[in-house]
Parts: C-alpha cells; sequence; structure tokens
C-alpha cells in the first residue's frame, strides 16, 4: 500500500530524466512564477481599498480562497484540460496528465524546450488563479462566499481551461489561427473582463447603488495592491518568456514602458476632463497599460509599447467613464473597463504593431505591411467574446436557481464581512 | 454663568486653546463633530464617480465661563478662528443654571 503511493507519487519525478535543461532559464521561470504569485492578493489588496469598509475583508478573503482553489484545481485536472494534448478540434486538451501525471523534470518542447515540464505548469498555474480573482470586482459587495467559489472553480473548469488550451495548447485551435496572444492578454484579461461585466448584470447592482456613498474606504491599500501589480507583472510578462533571454528583456522593458504610459495618460486624460489627477486614477492607469501590453510584450518594441499604453490610457477611462455615467451596470470595480476594454485594445493592438524582428517566432502586424492579423486577432477576440459570454450566463444561471447568488439584504447592507465572515476589518 | 459652545476649523484648535490657556480659561471640553452650514461641501472624485461630502469634519469647544468673560472668550475665538471664508464655525451661548465641582462639592462662581 505505502509502496504504491510512494511509487504514484514519484511518477512526476521519474517520468523527466532527458532533455536539456538551461539552469538559467529554469530559475528565471520559478522566480516569475513566484512573482506572478504575488499579483492574486494584489488584486485583492487593490480591490480592497475601492470598497467600504464594511466589505474590505471579504474581498481581500475572495481572492485569497481562489488562490487556494486554483492552486488544487490546476494540478488535479486543470493542467491537463488546458495543456496536454488536444482531444480533436482544437478545443480542449485531454485527461492525460491529471495529478500532474507524467509532468516532471524533463521538457515538454511544445511549450518550453529548456525548462523542466513541471515549471513551465507551475508558472500558468498562477496565471489561471489569478483569471478568476480579477472577476470577483464585479460583483464586491454582495456574492454569497459559498457561491463565488464554486462559481470560481467551476468557470475557471469550463472557461479558463478552454480558452487557454485555444489559444496556448497544442493543436489549439486560435493558436493554430495564427493569433499572437504572449502573455494572456485574450486568455486573461478578455475571459475575465467580459465574463466581470456578464456577472454584474446578472447578479444586479449593489442595494445601495446610487444611494449611499459608495466612496473607496483606503486609497493607500489600492494604491500598494497596484504597485504590486505592476512589480509581479514583470514576472507575467517577461516570465511568458519561457528563459532568461533577449526576449524577456524585451518583455520587461515594453511591460513598464506602457504601465508609465498608461498611468501618464489616465492621468492627464482625467485632469483634463473630470478636473484633477487623483491617486486612484493614476495606479488604475498603470494597471490599463499593463493589461493592454500583456499580449504584445513578445511582439513590440518599446515605442509601439508607448502608444500601447497611451491607448489604454485614453479607452479604458473613457470606457470607465461611460459605464459610471451612462448605464446602471453595476461593474462595481470596473473589471470590464479595465481588464476586458484594456484586453481587447491589447489584442488589436498587437495585430497593429507586432514585429518579426522583435521574435523571429512572431509576424509583422498591421504597421508592417501585414494588415491580416488584426483580422485574426479580431476573430480570437469574438470568439473568445462569444464564449465567454455564454459559458457565465449559462454557470450563473445555473447557480443562481440552485445556490443562489446573493447575500440576503438585511447581510449586504451590514456588510459582508461581519454577516459572511464575522470579523471587522477596523475595530 | 454661561456656556460657549463654538464650532471651529479643526485646524485652529491649537492656536485657539493656547490663546484660552493664556486668558486664564484653562477648562474645556472638545468635540470632533461633522456638520454644515454655508461651506455646502466638497466633491471627492475617484476615477470616474464623484461623490459630494455635505458633512465636513469641524471641532466643537465648551466651555463654560462666568457672565463678564464672554466677551473675552468670544473675542479670542472670533481672532484666531477667523480665515474670511465661509466654513469659519459658529458660536453659541447658553445661560447655565448650576456649576458643581464634584471634588469638593463647590458651586457657582467657585466652581467655574
Amino acid at each position: 500500500m505505502v509502496a504504491a503511493i510512494v511509487s504514484i507519487m514519484a511518477i512526476p519525478a521519474l517520468a523527466g530524466e532527458a532533455g536539456a535543461i538551461d539552469t538559467g532559464d529554469t530559475a528565471w521561470v520559478l522566480v516569475c512564477a513566484a512573482l506572478v504569485m504575488l499579483m492574486t492578493p494584489a488584486v485583492g489588496l487593490f480591490y480592497g481599498g475601492m470598497v467600504r469598509k464594511k466589505n474590505v475583508l471579504a474581498i481581500l478573503m475572495q481572492s485569497f480562497i481562489i488562490l487556494a482553489l486554483i492552486s488544487i484545481q490546476w494540478v488535479l485536472f486543470g493542467y491537463s484540460l488546458a495543456f496536454s494534448p488536444d482531444t480533436g478540434y482544437g478545443f480542449i486538451g485531454g485527461l492525460h496528465w491529471i495529478g500532474l501525471n507524467g509532468v516532471g523534470a524533463a521538457p515538454n518542447p511544445d511549450y518550453a524546450a529548456t525548462i523542466p515540464a513541471s515549471v513551465f505548469m507551475i508558472f500558468q498555474a498562477m496565471f489561471a488563479i489569478i483569471t478568476p480573482a480579477l472577476i470577483t470586482g464585479a460583483f464586491a459587495d454582495r456574492m454569497k462566499f459559498s457561491t463565488m467559489m464554486v462559481f470560481s472553480v467551476i468557470w475557471s473548469t469550463l472557461v479558463y481551461d478552454p480558452v487557454a488550451h485555444w489559444v496556448w495548447g497544442t493543436g489549439g485551435w486560435i493558436r493554430d489561427l495564427g493569433a499572437l496572444d504572449f502573455a494572456g492578454g485574450t486568455v486573461v484579461h478578455i475571459t475575465a473582463g467580459i465574463s466581470a461585466f456578464v456577472a454584474a448584470i446578472i447578479i444586479g447592482k449593489r442595494l445601495e447603488h446610487g444611494i449611499d456613498n459608495m466612496a473607496p474606504h483606503n486609497v493607500p491599500m489600492s494604491i500598494i495592491g497596484g504597485i504590486l501589480l505592476w512589480f509581479g507583472w514583470f514576472g507575467f510578462n517577461a516570465g511568458s518568456a519561457l528563459g532568461a533571454n533577449g526576449l524577456a528583456a524585451n518583455a520587461f522593458i515594453v511591460t513598464n514602458t506602457a504601465a508609465g504610459a498608461g498611468a501618464l495618460t489616465w492621468t492627464i486624460v482625467s485632469w483634463m476632463h473630470g478636473g484633477k489627477p487623483n491617486a486612484l486614477g493614476i495606479v488604475t492607469g498603470a494597471v490599463a497599460g499593463l493589461v493592454a501590453i500583456t499580449p504584445a510584450s513578445g511582439f513590440v518594441g518599446p515605442v509601439s509599447a508607448i502608444l500601447i499604453g497611451i491607448g489604454a490610457g485614453v479607452i479604458c477611462y473613457f470606457a470607465m467613464h461611460i459605464r459610471t455615467k451612462k448605464t446602471q451596470i453595476d461593474d462595481s470595480l470596473d473589471v470590464m473597463a479595465c481588464h476586458g476594454v484594456g484586453g481587447i485594445w491589447g489584442a488589436i493592438a498587437t495585430g497593429i504593431f507586432a514585429s518579426a524582428a522583435v521574435n523571429s517566432a512572431g509576424v509583422d502586424g498591421l504597421i508592417y505591411g501585414n494588415a491580416g492579423l488584426v483580422l485574426i486577432q479580431l476573430k480570437a477576440i469574438a470568439a473568445v467574446l462569444v464564449y465567454s459570454i455564454v459559458m457565465t450566463v449559462i454557470i450563473l444561471k445555473v447557480l443562481d436557481a440552485t445556490m443562489g447568488l446573493r447575500v440576503k439584504d438585511e447581510h449586504e447592507v451590514e456588510g459582508l464581512d461581519v454577516s459572511q465572515h464575522g470579523e471587522k476589518a477596523y475595530v | 454663568m454661561k456656556k460657549i459652545e463654538a464650532i471651529i476649523r479643526p485646524e485652529k484648535l491649537s492656536e485657539i486653546k493656547a490663546a484660552l490657556a493664556t486668558a486664564g480659561f484653562i477648562g474645556l471640553t472638545i468635540y470632533d463633530v461633522k456638520g454644515r452650514g454655508r461651506q455646502k461641501g466638497i466633491v471627492l472624485s475617484y476615477r470616474t464617480s464623484e461623490y459630494r461630502v455635505d458633512l465636513l469634519p469641524k471641532t466643537k469647544i465648551e466651555l463654560i465661563v462666568n457672565d463678564e468673560d464672554v466677551e473675552k472668550v468670544v473675542d479670542i475665538i472670533c481672532d484666531l478662528g477667523k480665515t474670511g471664508n465661509m466654513g469659519d464655525g459658529k458660536i453659541f451661548i447658553l445661560p447655565v443654571e448650576e456649576v458643581i465641582r464634584v471634588r469638593t462639592h463647590e458651586r457657582g462662581k467657585d466652581a467655574i
């Protein structure tokens, strides 16, 4: 019995003996996995500062439980569904690698030839984790904790894992289409943004929306979250080079550049449009720039990165302005305006600015004479939007009918910290 | 005996408190309060949402003085509390029936 357990546990380690592992690449990607891990609680802090003080623990708790849940889901079957060999039609991977069976020290050249497959797996785990955490901003202050847990696991399994397979998996149909997504603009930000928007509509607005003062309770907390996101994003984008090399350096540089351009642009636009340059705005602008550069970071140079960041600052600002001023949709912390719209802009911008000179594995985009890439990018965006909308509607409708999505009205008014978690953030 | 209730700008408190002490008015009680008046309020803007805050933080000073000292205290508060803008505050003067010092049971003027 013991021997059997030991032999099962030993499978991943035994699986890889051969292969040309580069220790520098391996070390880099492991460090990047840790950097990306930091981003999920950072999302919690970024969002936590923006809610009222009666709901801050609830939203921090949501990011944290998703970190725990998807860490397990990914090794059990999520990684296999996303990255194991295609089961046909380019839609989803198989169950070959459940429990990380066969995912060991040997590299998988389909994804990364110079690092252990297990390193690629844990790096990818962090992307799977942060994506549902991004969604929590849409239904802040009113979502039932138990339903949120179930939603996150089902959504990750039925939306994230397939889309990751389409775009990145061997045999994935969007990958075969030739669409470019270096670090997850489509896989992470578009899926999360649009699903968040759908969730905000289905769950309905907060009871006190438009009545109570919904001002952020702790802007410095959001700034700390934003700083950690910017920092972690180096792992997200530069790590996606899957090696310690020039491509990683390029991704690092354009990431930093676009974040700066996004922050600066948001500040200027909001200053000219609304009144004063404010701190929550500059952090949001940086995040918008980071989102937009994500799919492009391995394919564009620094000047393109500035333009992508500027575009993100302008487009995401006005998307948010329209959401707050022209609609009653309570996407409470503007996940769609930041991640959805920023992700769509980034995917299109990748089609515009991509340069084969930056990355020989990439192709030229519109400004280098290849308008076709923009069309391919648009196809990928449309498919992911439609699929995410349909699946999120179905998942939430089923959960609404079975578990219920919202907490009781009196619990919402009391605040989720006390009513759901029995705690107060500040005494 | 009169009770003076003065609503002032919080940032004026230390100056006024010091001047009252110099003039011999040691005992007082301070409250942090919120209120509104002609100053209206301020608009806070977070990203693309604005929130009007029409209850602004103020400080309330309460002290009990003899009738003849009322004007001295009023002058100190007005001189030092004034900025000339709306929101400088207000002073209310109320009659006080009796003052008793808990430690000694003294009453009236002796207790002030």
